[in-house]
């Protein structure tokens, strides 16, 4: 199993799908903290759900500045149709191809099945990471790690 | 392994001995099916335990996913400011596949209580920031979904059946002895 990256070191740069017909640049989100969410796939079960929680305090994460980002290998017609479903107010990034890339570059990638692994990071506004936390596969990390360290960062 | 950082207090709609060995707190929504579910657990857990566990419930609703579970929390909040939080509680969830506006005042009605006086308090947000003081303290937590227990002030992370909940109550009331 890969390593995650540890605080300090700067965060890989990467250009995604975040729709079908739009990338986006990580380099070009400097000026505010990034929250990277790795998850396995879309359609996971609902009320203990990661991404449901994360939509639900949305606003805490807001209200820091920053801007969060799911990440998974699923493609980007199946993020659209997910998000839609589930109503998150922001954006899942398709690392479909080729697939798990950035993932990879994260040491967030799970060979053995071929998706993402259940990983956090916390991006300063200068792109440099400052916590990363890997989640058991089948353990729902929460958001107090995200908040604590949204908190500790460098006003 | 996450904790409680918001300590059980006489805040707290809390069930059972004070004095327990074991306090089980539940963070709920109640439009959950999970937590319907876990209602009849709890209610199991609570008849083996007796005087052995303390029940403390907090609103966590997912607003986002479940439309009238701001509201039943409300009601719930409501409900207890007349006395009547667990009676409420229980209805709300025996009644949630019909959760709607007309049925939260309908089940404020058979306990006797103004359902005027619920309206106005669900179109005026009156009990918003306490259920919201609950569900940002358990955000804090590492409550991750509804239900999320925790025992003595530790998140359960262990599967939410009654045997796996029992099992786990059982050595703590054997270590706190």
């Amino acid at each position: 199993m890969s390593a995650l990256l540890p605080p300090g070191t700067p965060a890989p740069d990467f250009q995604l799908p975040v729709s079908p017909n739009e990338k986006i640049t990580l380099s070009e989100l400097r000026g505010n903290p990034v929250i990277l969410a790795f998850y396995p796939a879309d359609w996971s079960p609902v009320c203990g759900d990661q991404l449901a929680l994360y939509n639900e305090i949305h606003s805490e994460f807001e209200a820091h500045g920053a801007k969060l980002f799911g990440i998974s290998v699923d493609g980007a017609y199946c993020h659209v149709a997910y998000a839609e479903n589930r109503k998150f107010q922001f954006p899942l990034l398709a690392d479909f191809e080729p697939k798990g890339a950035v993932s990879k570059a994260y040491g967030a990638y799970f060979e053995p099945a071929g998706f993402s692994d259940r990983a956090l990071y916390v991006i300063d506004k200068d792109g440099i990471i400052r916590w990363s936390y890997l989640s058991p596969i089948g353990v729902n990390p929460g958001a107090e790690g995200i908040l604590e360290a949204l908190e500790a960062l460098p006003k | 392994m996450s904790k409680l950082k918001t300590p059980v207090s006489d805040k707290d709609h809390s069930q059972g001995n004070p004095e327990a060995p074991v306090t089980l707190v539940e963070y709920g929504d109640y439009e959950c099916p999970h937590c319907a579910a876990a209602h009849l657990v709890v209610q199991q857990l609570q008849a083996h335990f007796g005087e052995k566990l303390r029940f403390v419930f907090r609103n966590f609703p997912m607003s986002r996913l479940h439309r009238y579970a701001e509201a039943a929390a409300q009601t719930a909040e409501f409900a207890a400011s007349h006395g009547k939080f667990w009676p409420m509680h229980d209805l709300l969830l025996e009644n949630q596949p019909r959760l709607s506006r007309s049925v939260l005042e309908e089940l404020a009605q058979g306990l006797d209580l103004d359902t005027a006086e619920l309206a106005t308090a669900l179109d005026k947000y009156t009990f918003e920031r306490r259920v919201h003081g609950d569900f940002t303290g358990g955000v804090r937590s590492g409550v991750n979904g509804t239900p999320t227990f925790f025992l003595n002030g530790e998140r359960y992370d262990g599967i939410k059946d009654y045997q796996s909940l029992a099992a786990a109550i059982e050595t703590l009331a054997q270590s706190t002895l």
